[in-house]
């Protein structure tokens, strides 16, 4: 089974995200990168399938900061192959222009099994996942928690809403996207991920050209505007207290 | 004590022979040959009533070859690191940085860690703090006091204390009130002073003993060179598992300078402090020791010192007082482990130790470990006959005592 894992890496939270001077794209000197969660889990669910059923795990991932260390985590946690996309990432791309440019890289790979991902919060133009089935000529199907392999096919556990699930099969080779492993993904000790920095090999792939085209164009990024709903009872607490029990009464509550 | 990547995995048959020469190599660990199988350790171990395995019993298991089966247990993320069991081993065992701390680290190479504690490692790996906080934050506790705090990266000149502040006094809103008060103490004492604000890391100590070696060399070379960057006679902490980190396994690293934990340095300013101390509290007041502060660096008495000081206070002693404290569970990844260990116990011994407090008649349970006023606070929210308690740092009951 060779199992090719799409990833990437995407704004951490953690810092306060600010817009930059033209208005439609984050500031991205003070960004910090971390691997999309669902990218995690499609990373988790891979080496999981390897466990159970031999073959090899392929990571592959668009060259933004930070990138080594994630690539050298996933050998940690037992991917064999690591390849980096070189290319103008660092300013971001979107979904067609990543689909696009890693389609070729994962065509040649010659995967049985393609995870990635089922989204991403900066997923402006759709997720990864069923462009790159598009562009690979294989099957999507999304939003899956739960995978298992045989000769040619696989069954996959598909989450609707309203908590139902449904078992497919689908043919091989297609793409799955992940929404979450059968495991949460796992912890690999420090010193296992050095060790993997020291024998792990990075490939690098060069994308000559990042088309982004089918995509939508950024008119103006902003933050959320607040409503002029909430008032600011302001005072000490038995004016706050006296003024709140005023208003319940207004609205006929006390 | 060197880091030990073991090549055998549990479960091997060898495995039981390499984990102990392993063990050997920890400082005082050929003391391990002599133990008497006497089971004091277990006895006085918090939760050795509930562990499969015990530290008496994983020492029979060892010797008899067949220590796989103890890796096969989840018993020993019981542990809390509360060194209660070194303390009273008779064949002085390194017990808890030995045995405890070693099988947590085959565990976790192994993969085998409870989920809750994975989260607090992939922070303090990727953020440098358990609490998944910015780092770029660290130093936003110091914003808006009266006396401003340096920086060490921003004033750029010597300072005389380096104060090496921590994570739950940096990131815990909770703890972040103690900063406060040792802001003022310092201030009042006229202390020259620096943080390193974003550049400080996790002291780590927490993480080394929850078996995570590698992360923890990985954030002490970092604190390493953001300290090396800067000019200071002394480092204070906070915290007494930082105060640990430094004094006793950083030199290891090749990281060493004069250490010392905020209730040593200020009672050593005790004669330009009592004067300040002009406001009675009425109270009675009982002192928890830190397990990092008392056990593993004996220091009992300067915390102490430094509350009789205090105009008003009635200083009484627990059942567990000194040498015989009882942990308050934060220890060794206890921190992190809450649900995990709760589920096992269906105890907190932060709550036994808040019914101590309570069957003394303590108005006042003062602490000067930044884990214990959280989780003394929340336990006395759970203890009948709590609800009076008060928690507070020892730096912040000083602060109470002098005049605005």
């Amino acid at each position: 089974m060779n199992i090719v894992v799409l990833i990437k890496l995407v704004p951490d939270l953690v810092e306060e995200l600010t817009i930059d001077d033209s208005g439609t794209d984050l500031e991205r000197d003070w960004l910090r990168l971390i691997i999309n969660e669902f990218d995690d889990h499609a990373l988790e669910q891979g080496i999981l399938l390897k466990e159970q059923s031999e073959g090899q795990v392929t990571v592959v991932a668009p060259d933004t900061e930070g990138v080594d260390d994630v690539l050298y985590a996933a050998a940690a946690r037992g991917a064999d192959k690591l390849i980096k996309l070189l290319g103008e990432f660092e300013q971001g791309v979107n979904s067609h222009a990543l689909a696009r440019a890693s389609a070729s890289v994962v065509q040649e790979l010659q995967p049985d099994l393609v995870l990635t991902g089922v989204q991403a919060h900066n997923d402006l133009d759709g997720s990864v996942g069923p462009l790159l089935a598009e562009f690979l000529g294989m099957p999507y199907v999304g939003y899956i928690s739960g995978v298992t392999v045989g000769d040619k096919k696989s069954i996959a556990r598909k989450e609707y809403p309203g908590g139902l699930i449904a078992e497919m099969e689908i043919s091989l080779p297609a793409v799955l996207g992940i929404q979450a492993a059968e495991e949460p993904p796992r912890y690999v000790a420090i010193s296992k991920v050095r060790q993997a920095m020291k024998t792990a090999t990075i490939e690098e792939q060069e994308i000559i050209e990042l088309d982004s085209s089918g995509g939508p164009t950024i008119g103006r990024m902003f933050l959320p505007e607040a409503t002029e709903r909430a008032t600011m009872i302001e005072g000490d607490e038995e004016e706050v207290a006296a003024k709140l029990v005023e208003i319940f009464q207004e609205l006929g509550l006390l | 004590m060197t880091a030990f990547v073991s090549n055998t995995a549990p479960g091997n048959s060898s495995f039981s022979k390499t984990f102990y020469d392993s063990l050997l190599e920890v400082v005082d660990g050929e003391h391990l040959r002599t133990c008497l199988q006497c089971g004091t350790c277990s006895g006085v171990c918090p939760f050795g009533y509930l562990m499969e395995f015990p530290p008496g019993r994983m020492i029979s298991y060892l010797r008899a070859d067949i220590f796989d089966r103890v890796m096969d247990s989840e018993s020993v993320w019981m542990c809390v690191s509360c060194y209660a069991c070194t303390q009273v081993c008779p064949s002085k065992i390194p017990l808890t940085t030995g045995l405890m701390t070693r099988a947590k680290e085959e565990l976790l190479l192994a993969g085998n860690i409870p989920k809750e504690l994975q989260s607090a490692l992939e922070n303090s790996q990727r953020y440098g703090n358990p609490l998944g906080e910015s780092p770029r934050k660290r130093a936003n506790w110091a914003k808006g006091l009266e006396t401003e705090v340096a920086i060490m990266g921003k004033v750029k000149r010597p300072v005389d204390i380096l104060w090496f502040v921590g994570d739950y006094p940096s990131y815990h809103p909770r703890v972040q009130l103690a900063s406060r008060a040792l802001v003022k103490l310092l201030d009042v004492l006229d202390i020259d002073f620096g943080i390193l604000g974003p550049e400080e890391n996790s002291d780590a100590d927490s993480q080394r003993l929850a078996g995570e070696r590698g992360l923890f060399e990985m954030l002490a070379e970092k604190n390493g060179q953001a300290l090396s960057k800067y000019q200071f006679n002394e480092i204070i902490t906070t915290d007494p598992h930082a105060y640990n980190a430094l004094r006793n396994e950083y030199p290891k690293l090749g990281i060493s300078y004069p250490v010392r934990h905020y209730t040593q340095f200020l009672a050593d300013r005790l004669d330009q402090l009592q004067p300040l101390l002009t406001q009675e509290i009425k109270a009675k007041v009982t002192f928890h020791d830190p397990c990092y502060l008392g056990r593993a660096n004996g220091v009992y008495d300067e915390p102490r010192t430094l509350l009789e000081a205090i105009p008003g206070i009635k200083l009484v002693e627990m059942q567990h007082n000194r040498s015989t404290s009882l942990c308050c569970g934060g220890g060794g990844g206890g921190m992190w482990l809450d649900g995990f260990q709760w589920e096992k116990a269906h105890v907190r011994l932060s709550e036994w130790r808040v019914r101590e407090a309570i069957s003394v008649d303590a108005d006042v349970l003062a602490v000067a470990c930044p884990y214990e006023s959280p989780r003394f606070e929340d336990a006395a929210k759970m203890v009948q006959g709590a609800g009076q308690l008060r928690v507070k740092d020892i730096a912040e009951l000083l602060v109470d005592a002098m005049e605005d």
